[in-house]
């Protein structure tokens, strides 16, 4: 990368007592990218956002967001960033223009530009004509618009998302993504926190973390195409409960779970685990309607990558 | 449906003068996972509350496990299991004495509370968190423990308001996991979800927006209604694909995604080397075009825009 990185993490770690949150985490994220940040509840993806908005000092390791240290720039840091969580940056209780003129101030957004910065958000999140209305009666889309207005007012260079979209419907979910892709085009850097598939596919690179550590790395479609060892089938057969009992004690066979009305089968090779599934389950009269292979999700290569530890995804801390 | 544990008749219901569910009808077989999907606000949490005896209608007809919920909402609460968004969990009380509070609510027996409490905290990684306080647990592992107290007793029907919001996908999986084997013993399930490719796991959909009814069905019989297929294009500059494809023929829409555009076009098999040329033309590099499957997202964004503009009209 020529151009220095707009976010810099190099070895960063974050202690509570003698718990590790954040185990030597390392990456880098240039300007105007979108990164996606993804790990199940409790894996450190909080600790590690509150680290580089200055709210939480590292314990080792380095920081820098736009070139500030987070740990001895927390100020500057802050002038540089802003923030948005679908669900708890809005006032309710006030209207859509006094959101606006607060975090506007909050942000210190003064004279002209308050006026002006004030305007270009409504116009932005589609909701000029509406500053009237009480931020309690908007639906889900707009009050997410409205919260990425208010937390963009002061021009930030880098901003975080945590799980924007969660629950919003989908014609206004591709819109704010539609405003977010805009965003990065104009060289701001979006840094999203989720553990919703649907929103990391929207991001240019992610980095799976899972108990402190990150895991693996790379574009949604590198990680879909490695993450699992094996090949994915799907199968449907009748009956089901019988046929997924008799494909589990298949040798081959490292992983099969019910899926809706089918199978989802992860097996060491496809080709001939095909053959082998349909003999098995014609001897044991069961009747296969289909066996092929189907590409992964990426939820199944977050849950190939951050699965099976005791415990099941979280840790006893 | 002759075999339906559930049959909704025009069910309607207004909040403050607005309608949330309105003229809905459906029916569910026993041993089904019917997913009601949609965004917030779609009338979800309604249904199952009024489903669940905890919430009057307004007009139209609901039977639940042979009982009349309208009119005897009492009747029907023996046989059902009704986990709420907001689970009433013990936040001072053990995972375990909270799993003891049900089962005594349901009169569980304790030989038979013991085993099955095992088997599900297992079933959901929860064993090694037994003595934790619930109101330590995250987001997650508290809805975890509330799926575990409502499945304590064994009911015919269980009516899950948004399990896994907030779940990560391990924890998804594992209570996925569970319900298909409620399923296999012959439990009839109902559940909420505002994730769309959460629909997939479920045998047949209510796709709901607004308080009504888009479509009921299973998800291959919904992504079947969807005209044309949605192509993947790689490429690291997606928004200049886009604009490159502006108005092309064949072209429905097109997304940007982090890595990808995705285009929805009428007649893959003609448009695929149209577009290949076209953006060669404009001196474009992309990797791959590969056909996807459309996802209930797609179908469901369809759908709306297409009422919408109707609407419009």
């Amino acid at each position: 990368m020529v151009e220095p990185p707009s976010i810099l993490v190099e070895e960063l770690v974050k202690r509570f007592g003698s718990f590790t949150a954040v185990d030597r985490v390392s990456f880098r994220i240039a300007g105007g990218e979108i990164f996606g940040l993804l790990g199940p509840n409790g894996s450190g993806k909080s600790t590690i956002i509150r680290m580089l908005c200055g709210l939480l000092t590292p314990t080792a390791g380095r920081a820098s967001v736009v070139g500030f240290n987070v740990a001895k720039e927390p100020e500057e840091v802050r002038r540089h960033i802003g923030y948005m969580s679908q669900k708890f940056s809005l006032y309710d209780d006030l209207r859509v223009i006094e959101n606006l003129e607060f975090f506007a101030g909050l942000y210190g957004v003064k004279g002209t530009l308050f006026k002006e910065r004030i305007g270009w958000a409504l116009e932005m999140a589609g909701l000029k004509g509406s500053e009237a209305l009480l931020t309690g009666e908007l639906a889900g889309g707009w009050k997410q618009r409205l919260a990425l207005g208010c937390a963009v007012l002061h021009r930030p260079r880098v901003v975080f998302l945590d799980e924007p979209t969660a629950g919003v419907d989908p014609l206004s979910r591709r819109r704010f993504w539609e405003l977010i892709h805009q965003m990065s085009a104009d060289g701001v850097t979006v840094l999203v926190t989720t553990h919703y598939m649907d929103e990391a596919e929207y991001c240019n690179r992610l980095a799976l973390i899972d108990a402190g550590r990150i895991v693996a790395g790379g574009s949604p479609s590198e990680i879909k195409r490695t993450a699992i060892r094996g090949d994915l089938l799907l199968v449907e057969c009748a009956p089901l409960g019988r046929g997924l009992e008799l494909i589990k004690r298949q040798p081959g066979v490292l992983d099969a779970a019910v899926f809706g009305a089918a199978l989802h089968v992860v097996v060491t090779a496809a080709e001939r685990a095909r053959i082998e599934l349909a003999a098995a389950l014609a001897s044991a009269g069961v009747e296969a309607s289909r066996i092929e292979p189907i590409a992964p999700s990426l939820e199944d290569a977050f849950v190939a990558l951050t699965g099976g530890h005791p415990g099941g995804s979280e840790r006893a801390q | 449906m002759n075999d339906a544990v559930v049959k909704v008749d025009r069910l309607t219901k207004h909040f403050a003068g607005r309608p949330v569910v309105e003229d809905l009808s459906f029916a569910v077989r026993r041993g089904e996972i019917l997913g009601l999907v949609g965004p917030d606000g779609a009338g979800k949490t309604t249904t199952l509350r009024i489903l669940a005896g905890v919430l009057p209608a307004d007009s139209g007809a609901a039977r639940v496990a042979d009982q009349d919920v309208i009119r005897d909402p009492e009747a029907v609460k023996s046989r059902i299991s009704y986990m709420a968004q907001r689970f009433g969990l013990y936040e001072d009380l053990t995972v375990d004495e909270n799993i003891r509070f049900y089962a005594e609510l349901f009169e569980v027996a304790a030989a038979v509370r013991e085993q099955r409490a095992r088997e599900l905290l297992a079933a959901c990684g929860m064993t090694p968190f037994q003595r934790r306080l619930a109101g330590q647990l995250s987001g997650g592992m508290k809805r975890k423990l509330g799926l575990v107290c409502a499945l304590i007793h064994t009911p015919q029907i269980l009516l899950l308001d948004e399990p896994t919001t907030g779940v990560d996908p391990v924890s998804r999986r594992e209570l996925w996991s569970i319900l298909y084997s409620l399923v296999f013993q012959g439990v009839t399930v109902l559940i909420s979800t505002a994730y769309f490719d959460e629909a997939e796991r479920c045998h047949r959909l209510l796709l709901l927006h607004r308080g009504r009814l888009l479509f009921c069905g299973t998800p291959a019989e919904l992504k079947g209604k969807l005209p044309g297929a949605v192509l993947s294009l790689a490429s690291s500059e997606p928004r200049r694909l886009r604009a490159a494809l502006a108005g092309a023929d064949g072209v429905l829409s097109a997304m940007a995604m982090g890595d990808a555009l995705h285009v929805v076009v009428d007649d893959p098999a003609r448009r695929i080397p149209e577009l290949r040329e076209q953006l060669g033309a404009a001196g474009l590099g992309f990797g791959d075009i590969t056909t996807m499957g459309a996802t209930v997202e797609d179908v469901f964004a369809y759908m709306v825009s297409r009422q919408e503009a109707e609407r419009g009209r």
